[in-house]
């Protein structure tokens, strides 16, 4: 949070400012952290009615060309070919480690037209590795200048609706272009129902305070964000996925397809081969930290014995949940739900029993 | 009578017969957001001025509020333990974190009155 004269600043500042944010910094740009709701009031209302979140910080890339599905395919554990127009799927950069290097929707939008969303704090290397990868082959790279809104929660198919942005037909994990350099997918990261809706930064406003004179509206900042996110058990890279980490021990091998497993080109394939081969040495898993203290990242995670059997990655309370949650790495004998671990906070031992996936049920609206 | 103290680090200190009421600030709260968990010190601890005597947790960070001055935890707010939003909806009331006992309650002298206080923050 050092330099704060070099941060980024959101196309609809002025909006968050109107709406009383408290800003901070994350991922080099200054993000609104809560409202004046507060972060408990604002995760709440995303779960029952509809929460509105500023996620223009995370990066849109467009890759066009003959070679469009080949260079994902050789970039991500990913068939491009197999994607059907308008579907998405989560899927990863990997290096030749397969460590992770930054986690992304893929949405195919044409016979050779695709588009990838990407983290804020990753979107500078991502390009940097992508178009290297590129060079090889015949196709464009385009990173896009767009606001992006995600709307979450139950109530959002119907504001969109009534604010002339008809996305019903869409089903969880499939996207459109409704609009002239507009594009919709029905995702997010709450766990909830929702979309996130990239929209040409001159119309920007005009959208969002449509959104907003809907009462049932209410802006989100990334406070909420990661509450959400954390209960709903996704993680986010730089917390739970990194370099260090691969899609079998960060247990998101489902989103590498089978066939790929053994016999993948993509860029890691070989090494990933190799780890599903030996077998993960640890694993992603939940934790649900005994009583109402929250245990934070950066914990470590600790047997009776006091012997250290793994760590925190991301830590905080689920106000929906009603308690505390988290998500950690432990060896991968002890990653069974159930399985009691302990940890230390300002020297207090706390117990955390490894949990199940999400915290709280997801709702996504499946096809 | 009792004299009402403020700090740099927006807590509050209310003193009556050589005992302290310390809480945080309606600023301070604002600041921390939503408290969820708010670790309380033993009753009969003995603290020097500047320990950390509570540890407030929002959802998203955990905050230091220290002892403004020596003495002795006479009483720990038992109700913040399940309900610690107290301390959002009534900093200075309700919300209120531990008492103390103080040994020299000289040490407080210097410290901002309301007035003061509030226009520290303004």
């Amino acid at each position: 949070m050092s330099n704060t004269e070099s941060l980024k600043h959101l196309p609809l500042e002025a909006l968050h400012e109107d709406a009383g944010a408290r800003f901070g910094a994350f991922a080099g740009w200054r993000m609104p952290l809560t409202y004046p709701a507060g972060v408990m009031k604002e995760h709440i209302h995303t779960r029952e009615s509809a929460g509105l979140f500023d996620i223009s910080h995370m990066q849109l890339f467009e890759v066009e060309g003959a070679d469009a599905a080949a260079f994902l395919s050789r970039a991500c554990p990913l068939d491009a070919t197999a994607l059907r127009e308008g579907q998405s799927k989560y899927t990863v950069l990997l290096n030749e480690n397969a460590g992770i290097i930054d986690d992304l929707i893929v949405t195919r939008l044409g016979e050779n037209r695709y588009m990838i969303v990407a983290n804020a704090g990753n979107a500078a290397k991502d390009e940097v590795h992508l178009r290297a990868i590129a060079a090889d082959f015949d196709i464009s790279f385009t990173a896009l200048e767009r606001v992006l809104l995600a709307l979450q929660g139950p109530d959002a198919e119907a504001i969109l609706i009534a604010a002339g942005l008809d996305l019903s037909d869409l089903v969880f994990m499939t996207g459109t272009e409704p609009h002239e350099g507009w594009f919709a997918t029905r995702s997010g990261y709450t766990g909830e129902d929702g979309f996130e809706v990239a929209l040409p930064v001159d119309q920007a406003e005009r959208f969002a305070r449509k959104l907003l004179d809907d009462e049932r509206v209410q802006w989100v900042g990334l406070a909420a964000r990661d509450s959400l996110r954390l209960e709903a058990g996704l993680c986010l890279h730089g917390q739970d996925l990194d370099e260090t980490t691969d899609p079998a021990n960060a247990a998101i091998l489902w989103a590498v397809p089978k066939a790929l497993r053994s016999e993948g080109r993509f860029i890691g394939a070989e090494a990933l081969q190799k780890i599903i081969a030996d077998g993960a040495k640890e694993k992603r898993v939940g934790l649900k930290p005994e009583g109402r203290q929250p245990v934070r990242a950066g914990a470590p995670l600790i047997n009776e014995a006091g012997e250290k059997v793994g760590r925190v990655t991301s830590g905080g309370f689920g106000p929906s949940a009603g308690h505390p949650v988290a998500m950690g790495y432990v060896a991968k004998a002890l990653s069974e739900p159930g399985t009691r671990l302990f940890t230390e906070v300002r020297g207090n031992r706390i117990a955390l029993d490894v949990h199940t996936l999400p915290f709280t049920p997801q709702r996504y609206k499946k096809g | 009578m009792s004299q009402t103290y403020f700090t740099e680090d927006h807590e509050w200190i209310k003193v009556e017969n050589g005992v302290a009421t310390v809480g945080i600030t309606d600023h301070a709260q604002e600041q921390l957001g939503d408290l969820v968990f708010v670790e309380l010190p033993e009753t009969g601890a003995t603290l020097s001025k500047g320990d950390t005597a509570v540890v407030v947790e929002s959802v998203k960070a955990a905050s230091d509020v220290y002892a403004p001055a020596d003495g002795e935890i006479s009483e720990v707010n038992e109700a913040l333990a399940s309900d610690p939003a107290l301390v959002n909806s009534a900093p200075t009331g309700d919300g209120w974190l531990w008492k103390m006992k103080l040994s020299d309650e000289s040490q407080l002298e210097g410290l901002m009155d309301e007035a003061a206080y509030k226009a520290s923050i303004a």
